[in-house]
């Protein structure tokens, strides 16, 4: 129903050619803006020695300078604001660790995020038809707002259900209300899961067809799993509180990578620990530039997430870029006696040695000055005593082989009672006890 | 059909653009606004070929008419009515007309010129009522309308106009701001420099702020509209000072 909808095909299937002018163009007018109204850039500017003349195609976006998230944070309230705060109308602020950071948004600013966010829901699959249920914290947050804005540009029925609401009240909400589309974080939809399963209500009962999932990272595995608990189809979206959240990229109804928002964004991957861009391909860290933004423009922003630009053209006939779902973020690196590895990458062999998605955490410690890596992974159900003892101790040692070949660690890994890990948030996955 | 990439021009040595990039598609109406002296006269004489540009790119219709000839490129459609009209006084107002379809008069297109004539004529009725009269004697609205129809006279595909409303009586910019509405509508491509920045946003697609040389601001005529700034500095709402 309505699957294949493009929201704005004038902006969406505009050609490449075109998207480039409209990319020089408002970068150009972006850099003359934050280089006149906002200090911090004519400060970053003028000690680089950078000439905004000289910004002539956006390959030369390379000789600005990045702006970090402490730049952002240093800057608190309102110091990287690019108009007077009259002309702000909507504040929101985030920082669940660390300082806060706090973002302004101008009339135009909200109707472009409001468009933005419509375009990604629209991508999704979602029509006038639909109820939205909205379990997100409404609190300082853009994202309940982001999702609430766009769902309704597209005429869809919206419950700002919040994240307040118990599971069960969220679950009875969803039964009577009709919820079709569910707009929630990934843990926060595990639970929901687990509820409707204990009250033994199945999800044929409801009307749920769609998942929306938001806030943490989440693995290909943890999607099929939701998928078939909740019996829905779930699509992804990219955004971040400092530039549009939701509203930056997000996946159309084929789902092989999201589409990026070219016209309010420009995308480069660098490699983190180089700082160069990697280009089209690679993987690196995601580096954004706002275009449209007046309120609070950030140019070359480190956003700290790891993805790969995908410039091959869709078949849903969208012709901005695609971005890969970002699994892994450039702080998840773990430094580890001398060798770095991504959590992620210890993901991947547990699927690949045990089959399906496992629960896991990683804890790290010292003993004697030496770092120790404890790998706690939780049974399921493919792992069945019924096999028999050796087949634990057959998995256990393939999995230390893999992790001492491939990522050249020494892991204990123990294993642990089924439900025990399930519901670990995401930012719990790794325990770092090491002394700093 | 006009894509301009990072285009610098001036004066002697005065810099007057510093790198500008604009485009204008097939049927659209753009506006630029901006103040006094912020370049954007300078813009429509470089694209015209009156100015030559510094360093950047003008393409019209996909040709680099960055450094073509100034006949060459209203030949290829792209003509420009200018500031203060300058209308031939003492040249009647049939005359001026015809001067505007001269490069086709050469070219042996005289069934179409007449045409043209007639069009202009429709949309100008008081241009045929007065066509054997002296254009000095035209007040400044009509002599705006004179302009504009020689303008058309050369079978444009793309029009650039310079403040039309500038020393017209207001119910006249009215009705010329009807007409450039019309001609729009009739898949005219324009675009327009103005002033009077309410009149050029109401008309207009989407619009382009000039300050000193540079484009500081873009965007559909509705989010210009509903800037604070352009509404402050251009469209003279009421500035209240609020303390921050």
């Amino acid at each position: 129903m309505g699957e294949k909808i493009i929201y704005n095909p004038k902006s969406e299937t505009m050609p490449r050619e075109d998207i480039e002018q409209l990319q020089i163009e408002k970068l150009q007018s972006t850099l003359n803006r934050a280089y006149r109204n906002v200090a911090f850039y004519q400060k970053a500017f003028d000690a680089n020695r950078v000439n905004l003349e000289n910004i002539k195609d956006i390959d030369s976006l390379r000789q600005l300078p990045f702006t970090t998230k402490e730049d952002l944070q240093k800057s608190y309230p309102y110091d990287m604001f690019a108009v007077p705060l009259r002309n702000i109308v909507r504040i929101h602020s985030s920082g669940t660790t660390g300082k806060p950071i706090v973002v302004g948004f101008t009339r135009d600013d909200l109707r472009n995020w409001t468009e933005c966010a419509a375009r990604l829901l629209a991508a999704a699959g979602l029509t006038e038809h639909d109820v939205v249920q909205i379990a997100l914290d409404y609190n300082l947050f853009t994202s309940g707002f982001g999702f609430q804005q766009g769902a309704e540009h597209i005429g869809a029925s919206v419950i700002p259900a919040s994240f307040t609401a118990s599971v069960e009240k969220q679950i009875v909400i969803m039964k009577d209300f009709k919820t079709t589309a569910l707009v929630t974080t990934p843990s926060h939809a595990v639970k929901i899961a687990s509820g409707l399963e204990e009250m033994r209500l199945h999800a044929e009962a409801l009307n749920l067809r769609h998942g929306l999932f938001w806030g943490e990272r989440w693995s290909d595995q943890l999607r099929d799993q939701l998928e078939a608990r909740l019996g829905i189809i779930s699509t992804d979206t990219y955004g971040l509180t400092e530039m549009m959240s939701p509203g930056v990229a997000g996946e159309c109804h084929l789902r092989d990578g999201l589409h990026i928002n070219e016209d309010h964004f420009i995308v480069e991957v660098i490699n983190p620990k180089t700082l160069e861009p990697e280009g089209v391909g690679p993987e690196g860290e995601l580096v954004l530039t706002t275009i449209t933004k007046e309120g609070f423009p950030l140019i070359r922003y480190r956003t700290g997430d790891i993805t790969s630009l995908d410039p091959e053209p869709c078949a849903c006939a969208r012709t901005f870029l695609k971005m890969a779902r970002v699994l892994s973020r450039t702080d998840d690196l773990i430094s580890f006696r001398g060798v770095e590895f991504f959590p992620a990458e210890i993901e991947q062999i547990l699927i690949e040695v045990e089959g399906v998605s496992p629960h896991y955490q990683i804890i790290l410690g010292r003993e004697a000055g030496v770092d120790t890596l404890e790998l706690k992974v939780e049974i399921s159900d493919s792992i069945t005593f019924l096999d028999g003892l050796k087949s634990v101790e057959n998995m256990l040692a393939q999995l230390s082989r893999r992790i001492k070949n491939d990522l050249e660690i020494e892991a204990k890994i123990t294993l642990v009672e089924p439900k025990a890990l399930q519901h670990i948030e995401a930012k719990d996955r790794v325990i770092d006890k090491r002394p700093a | 059909m006009l894509k301009i990439l990072n285009l610098e021009a001036g004066y002697g040595q005065l810099r007057v653009l510093k790198g500008i990039s604009l485009h204008v598609l097939p049927g659209e109406a753009v506006a630029i606004i901006g103040a006094n002296g912020a370049g954007k006269t300078t813009l429509l004489k470089t694209i015209a070929g009156v100015l030559r540009p510094r360093s950047g790119k003008i393409m019209f219709n996909k040709q680099d008419i960055s450094n073509a000839a100034l006949e060459k490129i209203v030949a290829s459609g792209c003509c420009l009515v200018p500031e203060g009209r300058h209308v031939f006084s003492t040249m009647t107002v049939k005359e001026n007309l015809l001067l505007g379809a001269y490069h086709r008069q050469k070219n042996g297109d005289s069934l179409n010129i007449s045409s043209s004539l007639k069009q202009v004529y429709k949309l100008f009725g008081i241009l045929e009522e007065r066509a054997n009269q002296l254009a000095g004697t035209l007040s400044g609205g009509q002599q705006q309308m004179l302009a504009i129809g020689r303008a058309l006279m050369s079978g444009p595909k793309l029009l650039m106009m310079d403040e039309p409303s500038l020393g017209v009586a207001p119910l006249l910019v009215k009705s010329i701001y009807k007409t450039i509405a019309d001609l729009k509508r009739q898949g005219l491509t324009i675009l327009l420099v103005e002033q009077n920045a309410r009149a050029a946003l109401a008309l207009a697609d989407r619009g382009y702020v000039f300050e000193t040389g540079q484009i500081v601001l873009e965007g559909t005529s509705r989010e210009l509209s509903d800037n604070p700034e352009v509404q402050r500095a251009y469209l003279g709402k009421e500035y209240q000072r609020i303390d921050e």
